[in-house]
């Protein structure tokens, strides 16, 4: 017997079909693959080399020949140079010292090389700006003079007190600048906001004359006084942080001196042992999820944009649910089925295809011009023409999203209604329930799971969303949390960040693409774990729910 | 045809009914899906706290008149009926009627058991809470006495607070009977209440029937005419939307005076 005879026809079909979800499958691991790689390896230490090119090579850093950096990318490229034919492989280095060099990144072909050795004692240096400088430590500079230069014994622990008071002192600036200071400043604009609603109800001079005018003049004057005595503090604070200067040598000759208050962190690159390694990894991971941005956002970390991205999902969540739960429940249990109620399903299910982008201008027009202009006219009319709803805010975006997400929770809701045994709904209605009284006791908590399974998906949606929040509210650097610790607490017209668009916005809006790359990888990443969670969460409880209400015997 | 109606009307009631006529479907009444007429000209009495069988091929209708006696069909979309239905001596069909409360007054235990995905507790509480009684001491009196009246109590009293859907089927049919006497109800409407239970649970089930009958009007729909044999006392043929044969069960079964209904119970059709 061959083996054509033994095979069943249409064996060649499972095939294909098993290529389909293998190609699939391929650019899905493929795709996570790369972000997860080069998203995690942003925060591991790089081994730092001491380059050494070739005599009169081309490729010298302000006429030095030799630099110190870690390779960022090894490659083979064609050689476009006349004559050759044969590939080249380049190497692109991080060399850092931004404010000296003018670049932090360098392209050098491997055959202008002459050595690459290892860098004893070199230090990196992360900084408030320019990024990283990379050199060799030589002295410190203290206040009255004194120096202290690498070759004392008491030269690293004397740098590692100075580093932390230092930090101690930045952090100590930025609570009073933005705790301290932001709630003076907080104050006084809402009286100023007071003082000029008397203005518009009475007219200048006779709001002027009134005694209330007067006593919100007084307590601007007292906040002014605090105000001033803070902000002289705060400049001290600063002026401090100059007192002492580090002094470091770059590999390429050039000394270079950083006040310690500039520094944020440092490390030898050449002395982290594994665990050394692991501690730089974890604390800079912790950096990057709990700081705030600097360096147009391509330095320090992206936390208003987590938390951003997290209230915004949630808001819209909350925004979305009672909706299209009530909409499906009315579309599926209360209305007449005919062509209308057919027609409107159709309607729905095209709303999910509509592009995002038209939601936005939507959102903008309606959202924050409509509704919110209105609101201002009627509630904050006092701070116009500042605008404080008519422009584009947390809450718009929530609800342009929420709008945009509502067909997929509708349908996921419907779908999970009609799922529910008949028998479970004429039991209940033999028992002298009423319709609605069966809805909200039996048939709601049955679908529970699978309205739930609508807002995994709505959510999903929408947290990685970037188009429409361009319109309605989301910035590339916001001053403040939608949600914090002045009252009343939540902040729903703020403006806020969004892991999205800062993903665009590091990507290719940035001065440096080349120093945002890393940032953009490690965000593409954060982005999609935050979406993974949140998935999660909503789909752990919906296990729990589907596990309670479990039907088995329909 | 109209003979055979009239002669089905009534079954010699044995003189211990207290009221023979208590569920009276009369006026010819008949039952329409949309246009399909699925139950033609019926007049019979169902006496009060007896058992009364209907039993017939598939799609004879029985099921329909069942389900019409507390109007379940009322959520079926375009049907109409002709004719009456009067219970306890009212027409279920009276405007002035609320659906709910003729409910309240009926029980229905269905062919498939469908205990609600809640505790055994809230199964058989849910009549009483939706109709917005919730003291405690009540509930409790309430899930003892049904339970109990159920033959449930012993198996489950431990665990009236765990999940109804950790029963056997055999429990939940009955944990649904208890909810469906829960609220005392006049009559108790039972389709097909065997037809997804083993042998033994059906046996369970029948004798409560049995015990149920002292304080119940129950009507019961069944395929298997054993069953009828055991558990009633009166049995109504049906066949095509037609009442072919009403009678007390012994007669049906034993010596039936039609020959379709004679051809169905000796098993040559249907």
């Amino acid at each position: 017997m061959s083996t054509k005879e033994i095979r069943p026809k249409g064996e060649n079909f499972v095939w294909f079909t098993g290529m389909g979800l293998a190609l699939g499958l391929l650019m899905v691991f493929a795709l996570l693959a790369v972000i997860f790689v080069n998203g995690i390896t942003v925060f591991w230490p790089k081994e730092i080399v001491e380059v050494r090119l070739k005599e009169g090579s081309d490729a010298e850093i302000q006429g030095a020949e030799a630099f110190a950096g870690y390779i960022s990318i090894d490659r083979h490229v064609n050689d476009i140079r006349p004559g050759k034919v044969e590939q080249k492989r380049e190497l692109q280095f991080f060399v850092g010292n931004k404010d000296v060099y003018g670049f932090m990144y360098k392209f050098v072909d491997y055959d202008q090389i002459e050595s690459m050795g290892p860098t004893p004692g070199i230090i990196e240096l992360e900084r408030l700006e320019y990024g990283d400088a990379i050199g060799y430590p030589v002295s410190l500079t203290l206040k009255d003079g004194t120096k202290i230069s690498v070759g004392d014994e008491n030269f690293e622990k004397e740098f590692e007190e100075f580093f932390k008071a230092a930090q101690d002192r930045r952090k100590e600036i930025r609570h009073l600048e933005k705790k301290v200071i932001g709630r003076i400043n907080h104050k006084m604009t809402q009286l100023q906001v007071k003082k000029r609603t008397l203005e518009r109800k009475h007219g200048d001079e006779a709001a002027q004359a009134m005694s209330s005018y007067i006593k919100y003049d007084d307590e601007i004057a007292e906040l002014q006084v605090d105000y001033d005595k803070l902000a002289a503090e705060a400049k001290a604070l600063r002026q401090e942080q100059h007192d002492i200067q580090f002094t470091y040598r770059l590999a390429t000759g050039q000394e270079q001196s950083l006040p310690m208050g500039e520094l944020t962190g440092y490390y030898y690159p050449d002395r982290l042992g594994f665990f050394g390694k692991i501690t730089f990894f974890v604390s800079h991971l912790w950096d990057f999820v709990s700081e705030n941005p600097r360096e147009a956002n391509t330095e320090g970390g992206i936390f208003p944009a987590i938390f951003g991205t997290f209230v915004m999902t949630l808001l819209m969540s909350i925004a979305v649910m009672p909706f299209g739960v009530l909409a499906a429940i009315y579309l599926r249990e209360y209305a007449k089925q005919g062509a209308f109620v057919r027609a409107i399903r159709i309607a729905i299910n095209n709303l999910a295809g509509v592009p995002s982008i038209v939601y936005g201008v939507f959102g903008l027009g309606f959202f924050v011009y409509v509704l919110g202009g209105t609101i201002d006219d009627l509630f904050f009319s006092s701070r116009l023409p500042t605008p404080t709803f008519g422009t584009g805010g947390i809450l718009w975006a929530a609800l342009t999203l929420a709008l945009m997400t509502v067909p997929v929770v509708v349908v996921a809701t419907e779908e999970a209604l009609s799922a529910v045994p008949r028998g479970m709904r004429e039991a209940s209605l033999a028992c002298g329930a009423s319709k609605w009284q069966t809805i909200q006791r039996i048939v709601i908590p049955a679908a529970a799971p699978g309205m739930l399974t609508g807002l995994v998906l709505a959510m999903a949606r929408g947290a990685g969303e970037v188009a429409p929040l361009m319109l309605v509210g989301v910035v590339k650097l916001a001053p403040a949390l939608p949600i914090d610790g002045i009252f009343p607490y939540v902040h729903l017209e703020r403006k806020f960040m969004h892991l999205g668009f800062h993903i665009y916005d590091l990507g290719f809006q940035s001065p440096d693409s080349e120093a945002a790359k890393p940032m953009v990888f490690a965000t593409t990443l954060l982005l999609i774990v935050l979406v993974v969670l949140l998935n999660l969460s909503a789909i752990i409880i919906r296990n729990k729910l589907k596990k309670r209400y479990k039907v088995g015997a329909f | 045809m109209v003979e055979t109606n009239k002669a089905a009307t009534s079954p010699a009631i044995s003189s211990d009914s207290t009221d023979p006529q208590y569920i009276q479907v009369k006026d010819n009444y008949g039952f329409w899906y949309g246009d399909t007429k699925v139950l033609h000209d019926l007049n019979m009495d169902i006496p009060k706290k007896k058992v009364t069988a209907f039993i017939g091929p598939s799609g004879c209708g029985k099921s329909t008149l069942l389900r019409n006696f507390n109007r379940m069909n009322d959520l079926v979309e375009g049907t109409h009926h002709s004719g009456d239905i009067v219970i306890g001596g009212r027409s279920i069909y009276d405007p002035k009627l609320e659906v709910i409360s003729l409910r309240k007054r009926i029980g229905m235990v269905f062919q498939k058991y469908n205990p609600f995905p809640k505790t055994i507790y809230e199964n058989i509480v849910y009549s009483l809470r939706i109709a917005g009684r919730s003291k405690k001491s009540h509930l409790d009196d309430v899930v003892e006495r049904s339970l109990r009246g159920a033959a449930l109590w012993d198996e489950v009293k431990d665990r009236v607070h765990d999940s109804a859907l950790g029963l056997s089927g055999g429990q939940m049919q009955r944990l649904c009977i208890a909810r469906a006497i829960a609220n005392e109800p006049e009559v108790l409407l039972m389709d097909e209440p065997c037809s997804a239970l083993d042998p033994i649970a059906t046996g369970k089930i029948e004798e409560l029937i049995h015990t149920l009958k002292d304080e119940y009007t129950i009507v019961i729909v069944t395929h298997n005419m054993q069953q009828a044999t055991r558990v009633s006392d009166y049995t109504a043929f049906f066949y095509l939307g037609k009442l072919i044969e009403y009678n007390d069960t012994e007669t049906v079964f034993m010596n039936p005076k039609e020959e379709q209904t004679e051809a169905y119970v000796s098993g040559r059709f249907g």
